[in-house]
């Protein structure tokens, strides 16, 4: 007998990766579907997407949802890639507290992070705007970009870094010539991860949006309470293909700077 | 020299390294959480918000306890019901998670290794997509008239107009917590059946175990770690989960995260908005001790 072989776990397998993948097939399907009903198939149509893109509502949501994306990812990048350096020196006293403290955001749930920060902007005095939403992202998107740019720094060779300094080049010089240069694959990682995950977070930015700072998420949000709608469906559609198109760059981008 | 203070003083250097990261978080959530937990503590104001120097365990009471008008407390289970049942749908959606997760997270680790790194790519995508579209997804699905009703019907499993009538119920929760979280119970356990030395297995084999013998006494216990992270991973973004219950539960399946957004919106209630937050808060810090004390040597 085969002993790697476990009959029932393959049947099993495909039934999990069809439950995971069925309803966003669907989902993308019905996207294209020409009916107003948004669940029965009458043939191929691309005028909800019009619709979505010409949707002034949606396209400021979406120039708010990018406005905040992009700084939320370039202040956590910076942060993480930062932490990620400090951490990967010599050991110190603490490291592991620190490590938690970094890890933080990952541990609290989402709706416990946004009632916090909710009370703490409502307290500060912080008016809510597209401002506390980029905070508060940052926040959450600062692990989400740490971890990759750790993992990479993990994987560095010291000897390249002794080399350098061999050479009569100062910490700063070797970290701008050789660091640097080599951690940019998982950088770009990280800063991909977290654009996402600010992109699609909806329970914080739902607490700490005031109004006029919606988001796509938060729009999408109303419009699924008001009842479902091939609007609804494209503008979803849409997200997905941005996630997935996302996700799939850094797994590449992971894979090929591995080897 | 500035450029010389790495090496010079490498405390200074990683302070102001590791600094920012940790000031950011810092500020803008442990203050908060902490501040938080305050708020908890104090008495509500006539209009909302918070009244800063009455301070009240009222929060907490009426987690219980109902006051009367003459200001006798009567006890009050609505809101135990809401935790138990957090409690009880987050517990079937790991178990749900873990019998399903497991042979499929087996039948990954044993595939050939160049189809591996896709099928662990195939399980993390969903987790990148965004958690209200996924969710969405099951309303299409589970909607009287949606589309498993269409199915069921071209089945002939029900009559024409008919329903199966599962959303707004438990069961629509459940489905779409497994669906949103079932990847993180996955990849732990798929991370420590990969590891796993399958010579212990032939050895069990040459023993004389059967296959089902080898799995309950050398597999499974194997990869007990990746089964707890699994379980941990699952159990608590479920217990704290807001869109699915709000989506797919309806007006009778509240979890604890739609009681606490409740306080923020119609209620008003901070304090007591803060005291649930902070509870499970409580909740989920006992679950993680509960899981490194026992999984995992603490570090260092």
């Amino acid at each position: 007998m085969d002993i790697r072989r476990f009959p029932g776990t393959r049947p099993i397998a495909w039934l999990f990766f069809a439950y995971l993948y069925v309803p966003i097939l669907i989902l993308i399907v019905l996207s294209f579907n020409a009916n107003r009903t948004a669940t029965i198939w009458t043939g191929f149509s691309l005028d909800w997407y019009r619709a979505v893109l010409s949707n002034n509502d949606i396209l400021s949501a979406a120039e708010n949802s990018l406005i905040v994306a992009g700084a939320a990812t370039l202040a956590s990048t910076l942060l993480a890639t930062l932490g990620a350096v400090g951490m990967a020196r010599r050991r110190f006293k603490g490291q592991s507290a620190v490590s938690a403290v970094l890890a933080l955001p990952l541990v609290v749930p989402e709706i416990v992070t946004a009632v916090a920060t909710l009370l703490f902007f409502i307290l500060v005095g912080l008016k809510l705007s597209l401002v506390t939403v980029i905070i508060a992202h940052t926040v959450f998107c600062i692990p989400f970009a740490y971890l990759p740019i750790r993992a990479r720094i993990e994987g560095l060779d010291p000897s390249l870094g002794e080399a350098a300094a061999d050479l009569y080049a100062n910490e700063l010089v070797a970290f701008r010539r050789i660091t640097l240069p080599l951690l940019w694959p998982g950088i770009l990682s990280g800063a991909i991860l977290a654009f996402i995950i600010s992109l699609d977070d909806f329970v914080i930015t739902y607490f700490v949006a005031g109004p006029g700072a919606t988001t796509l998420p938060i729009y999408i949000f109303g419009s699924i309470r008001m009842g479902i709608s091939p609007e609804v469906n494209a503008i979803s559609a849409l997200m997905l293909f941005i996630s997935i198109l996302f996700v799939s760059l850094s797994h590449i981008l992971g894979r090929v700077t591995n080897r | 020299m500035l450029l010389d203070l790495p090496r010079r003083s490498p405390a200074v250097a990683r302070l102001l390294l590791i600094g920012p990261g940790i000031a950011v978080i810092g500020l803008f959530m442990l203050i908060p959480l902490g501040l938080m937990a305050y708020v908890s503590f104090l008495d509500r104001g006539a209009y909302g918000g918070v009244v800063w120097d009455q301070h009240t365990v009222e929060a907490y009471t009426s987690f219980l306890f109902e006051r009367n008008l003459d200001d006798s407390l009567t006890f009050n289970t609505d809101y135990l019901q809401i935790y138990l049942r957090s409690f009880l749908l987050s517990l079937s959606t790991t178990l749900i998670a873990l019998l399903v997760g497991f042979p499929v997270a087996l039948y990954m680790s044993l595939a050939p290794a160049k189809w591996r790194n896709l099928l662990v790519f195939l399980v993390t995508v969903p987790f990148w997509t965004n958690l209200l579209v996924r969710n969405y997804a099951w309303i299409l699905l589970l909607r009287t008239n949606g589309l498993i009703d269409q199915w069921a019907a071209g089945l002939g499993l029900i009559g024409p107009g008919e329903s199966v009538s599962i959303l707004y119920t438990p069961w629509a929760i459940t489905i779409g917590l497994t669906y949103s979280f079932m990847p993180f119970m996955v990849l732990p356990i798929y991370a420590s059946l990969e590891k796993l030395d399958f010579r212990l297995v032939e050895a069990a084999y040459d023993l004389g175990a059967t296959r089902l013998k080898a799995l309950a006494r050398v597999i499974v216990p194997l990869s007990l770690p990746g089964i707890a992270a699994g379980s941990i991973l699952v159990f608590i973004p479920s217990l704290g989960s807001y869109v699915t219950p709000e989506l797919l539960g309806g007006s009778k399946g509240l979890m604890i995260g739609n009681l606490i957004q409740l306080q923020f919106a119609a209620s008003r209630n901070w304090p007591f908005g803060a005291a649930l937050a902070f509870t499970l808060l409580a909740m989920v810090l006992i679950a993680m001790v509960l899981y490194l004390t026992r999984f995992r040597k603490l570090p260092e």
